[in-house]
């Protein structure tokens, strides 16, 4: 029953479930690129800054996370996209690196450049991270100049399999206003989602007025440039792969991805009606405080179904323009059936994972976060 | 064709990043058994004075923190974007412990030690004192998964090579993951830990005696901090002696260049420093035998017979034999679809050359040896620096067991001055073990001029520079920060 082709999908699975999370957890992202915008107080900015302070670092342990997954399981993915798209993925780092650091510097005494300059860190990583992430993955469905040749391993003075063909070196992503639309995408939905998540765990009145004011804003351009995306997706041609590992172009390919997986276009749905229910009761009722989860919980079921149309089904999940042949499809790219079984009985370890971290949020978000809590504490950014 | 210079480059990005890793991690590994044992000295006494004193640790501990996170996202994701090539050739073993340290490991630290710095008045006392050591325990596990795969790099096992997926592919989960190098490097890494998280506090403590303030905080500490760092570097010693086994056994150009032996023998001496040798020293300490083979750099070049009467080959043979892997590998590649019984032949000869496949990459067999005397200097840092090291901490314990540590000016200076010699220990340590490793990224299977990403020279000495920039920054920023939080001092009650 758990062959290998049912490994290689059911990794897939597991990396789009991990990316649906990544996406969700860049509410810290999305609420950080706010410090600047809506905190007018320095009392507003660092409520801001220690709301998310409390939750960064499981953004960071999952992107981490995501990359780990990726590399034991579709390695090569890591070596053909991350050694070829160099620029795109360095920055992307960067701009995290600059984040980590941020939160435990910004109030420090003897910080050297002061507070101001880390909470422009923390906005520059709350705009850019989402985007650029967004963006990359827009490539997933638009494809990528590069060439895998295995065979070129046999040359001793250029061993090099996997080689990118643009000398921007995933700059060249930037070009294609539809991938743009899709990081665009992402990072209306990050903001979004941190304003949500703002508006339930800090306890404050005029902070939350300004943050619906936002709220209506980036809610609408969201959905703008989320029907923009889904309309790019359904009218596109995709990858197709055919039962000898062939690839080829097939018109609406994503569309029919969607029909023939009823049970993705149904988590699609879902996802999306979640996303928008809590966007918009929040708007609509002011005392409504919980739109995160339900929007939160819908990010992760859209953002997943939306991987699993990327690979699922027939379908090259990271496509090459340049070379069809060298495009990346689950069977080419995965690893072997011995590691993705060893890999999938440690993913057994997730459920528990979840289950103690719900378990210490839970003790720890009791109460909202409030200015005298703040001030009581010993330890705050 | 690869340019060296993108080697070089490439080499020179990965070893910053893991040189300025390895300042934050271990003191992060040290101070968080240090102050978890502060902790459960409160939570057994409920002495208020015993929280504080953990909590002023945990302090420094959440200051240096956030720097290694963020090297260490680097570190994971440079082996795809500046080693491609070792990626897919080597990802389906070497991806696995990276996925199972984000999955076991990294929640845990990232759960628990926000639970640690903001969970003091939300939960309760024996939640938080299991949250503390949660912290330490998930540093303690991502150590492991890391140095399996360090380890793995040393001394490869449990995999096979599969010409038609054209990389190395895992067979033995548990080979990799229990493979002896892993665990002996993982006792040794984490314990160098403690002893760097010991130094550190033992060396601040002594900052405040010198000052004449916080004098029983600084006591308490010296105490916690001495044992645990005694303790620690009897164990990097011990595993130290396994390690020097190890080397000799798989990988004896390494302990050539430790040692500086251009040629090898029977009764091999032990260099203390240029000039100064301990007869027969280096054949007990590397074969726990007086009368053990120990080949020096000519040996292994020129090929030798070990003691128990197994013949290594010489550089050439293996060279050729790998060329001949390697051309064998890409005749079976072009035809095998389209003559099977051939390719099946052509399989054989490579099958009977693939142990040597990674000596086909080499162009000229001096390149087979690694740069010696960077390496012989380093080992004889590490290990002069880690027996001073134990010396003192004795020293401290003794003279704070007596009570007089308060009254011994220099003492407490020499303990401050130790700080820098507890990193300078460790990074020549890492220096030992990657540099001595020289040409290969993997052992005997892959030299990094074949694991390299294609990318060109100009790209990576940009990001190269960049990250001096970064990393420099972010170093003198968290000195300063760490300096003003030491000035400031613990909010303890001192005369209770």
């Amino acid at each position: 029953m758990f062959t290998y082709e049912f490994l290689q999908n059911y990794w897939w699975f597991i990396i789009s479930l991990l990316g649906g999370l990544l996406v969700l957890l860049m509410f810290v992202q999305g609420a950080n690129s706010m410090i600047l915008l809506v905190g007018a107080t320095e009392r507003e900015k660092q409520l801001m800054v220690n709301s998310t302070g409390r939750k960064w670092e499981f953004t960071f342990t999952t992107l981490v996370t995501f990359g780990g997954a990726f590399f034991a399981s579709f390695p090569l993915f890591y070596s053909t996209s991350f050694g070829g798209a160099y620029w795109v993925w360095v920055l992307i780092l960067i701009t995290f690196v600059f984040q980590a650091v941020s939160y435990e510097f910004q109030n420090k005494t003897g910080n050297l450049i002061g507070k101001t300059a880390f909470r422009i860190f923390l906005t520059i990583n709350g705009f850019l991270a989402p985007l650029l992430v967004g963006t990359a993955v827009g490539t997933f469905f638009s494809g990528s100049p590069f060439t895998v040749d295995k065979a070129a391993a046999g040359d001793s003075l250029s061993p090099v399999i996997s080689t990118w063909d643009s000398p921007w070196h995933g700059l060249e992503a930037v070009a294609n206003p539809w991938n743009v639309g899709f990081g665009l995408m992402v990072l209306t939905l990050a903001i979004c989602l941190g304003i949500l998540y703002m508006l339930n765990n800090i306890d404050d009145e005029s902070l939350a007025k300004k943050l619906r004011a936002h709220l209506l804003v980036f809610g609408i351009a969201f959905v703008v440039m989320f029907l923009n995306s889904v309309f790019w997706l359904l009218t596109k041609s995709g990858f197709a792969v055919d039962a000898d590992g062939r690839v080829f172009i097939e018109q609406y390919k994503y569309l029919h991805n969607f029909l023939a997986m009823p049970w993705v276009l149904a988590t699609f749905i879902v996802g999306t009606v979640l996303v928008l229910a809590g966007l918009v009761w929040t708007l609509a009722c002011r005392k409504f405080r919980r739109g995160i989860w339900l929007s939160g919980a819908g990010t992760v079921l859209a953002v997943m179904s939306v991987f699993l149309v990327a690979g699922l089904n027939g379908t090259s999940y990271y496509p090459s323009v340049t070379d069809l042949q060298s495009s990346l499809t689950l069977a080419n790219s995965c690893s072997s059936e011995f590691t993705l079984r060893t890999m999938a009985y440690v993913s057994i370890a997730i459920p528990f994972v979840l289950a103690y971290i719900v378990y210490a949020w839970r003790a720890m978000d009791r109460k909202s976060l409030t200015s005298q809590e703040l001030e009581e504490t010993d330890h705050k950014y | 064709m690869i340019d060296s210079a993108l080697i070089g480059w490439s080499r020179a990005q990965f070893a910053l990043t893991a040189a300025y890793h390895w300042i934050f991690v271990p003191l992060t590994l040290g101070l968080a058994v240090i102050m978890a044992v502060m902790e459960t000295i409160y939570f057994v006494r409920k002495d208020e004075f015993w929280k504080k004193t953990a909590q002023f640790w945990m302090k420094l501990f959440g200051i240096n923190f956030a720097v290694g996170i963020a090297t260490g996202l680097i570190l994971e994701f440079e082996f795809g974007t500046n080693w491609s090539n070792y990626s897919w050739f080597v990802g389906d073993i070497f991806g696995a412990p990276l996925a199972i340290e984000g999955i076991l490991a990294f929640f845990m630290e990232a759960t628990f030690v926000a639970v640690m710095f903001f969970g003091w008045n939300k939960v309760s006392r024996g939640f938080h004192l299991a949250s503390t050591w949660l912290t330490g325990i998930g540093a303690a596990i991502s150590a492991f998964w890391i140095l399996v795969a360090n380890g793995w790099m040393q001394h490869p096992v449990g995999m096979e090579f599969n010409p038609d997926t054209v990389r190395n592919e895992m067979v033995d989960f548990w080979a990799v993951a229990l493979n002896p190098v892993a665990i002996v490097k993982f006792f040794h890494s984490v314990l160098s830990g403690w002893m760097t998280g010991a130094i550190f506090t033992i060396g601040v403590a002594c900052w405040y005696l010198l000052r004449g303030r916080e004098t029983k905080f600084a006591l308490a500490s010296i105490k916690v901090a001495s044992i645990v760092g005694i303790v620690g570097t009897l164990a990097v010693m011990f595993t130290g002696d396994k390690s020097g086994v190890h080397i000799a056994e798989y990988q004896p150009m390494k302990l050539a260049a430790a040692e500086g032996l251009e040629d090898g023998g029977e009764r091999a001496p032990f260099s203390i420093v240029p000039g100064i040798e301990v007869p027969g020293m280096l054949s007990i300490l590397a074969t726990h035998d007086i009368d053990g083979y120990v080949p020096g750099i000519n040996d292994i070049l020129d090929g030798y017979t070990d003691s128990e009467g197994v013949r290594h080959l010489s550089a050439e043979e293996k060279i050729y034999k790998g060329k001949t892997a390697l051309k064998a590998f890409r005749v079976y590649r072009k035809i095998k679809d389209s003559a099977p019984n051939a390719a099946a032949e052509v399989k054989k000869v490579f099958d009977e050359n693939k142990e040597y496949f990674g000596y086909g990459y080499i162009q000229d067999r001096e390149d087979l040896v690694p740069p010696v005397p960077l390496i012989y200097w380093s080992f004889r840092v590490m290990v002069g620096l880690g027996s001073f090291l134990l010396l003192l901490m004795c020293v401290v314990l003794f003279f704070s067991w007596k009570g007089r540590v308060k009254d011994m000016k220099w003492l407490q200076w020499v303990a401050l001055l130790s700080i820098p010699l507890v990193y300078l220990a460790g990074q020549a340590g890492w220096i030992v073990a990657e540099v001595g490793r020289q040409p290969w990224a993997i052992q005997d299977l892959l030299p990094v001029s074949a694991a390299i990403s294609n990318l060109s020279v100009g790209a990576v000495k940009t990001t190269f520079f960049i990250f001096v920039a970064v990393f420099t920054a972010f170093l003198a920023i968290e000195l300063s920060i760490m300096f003003k939080a030491i000035k400031k001092g613990p909010e303890v009650e001192e005369n209770r």
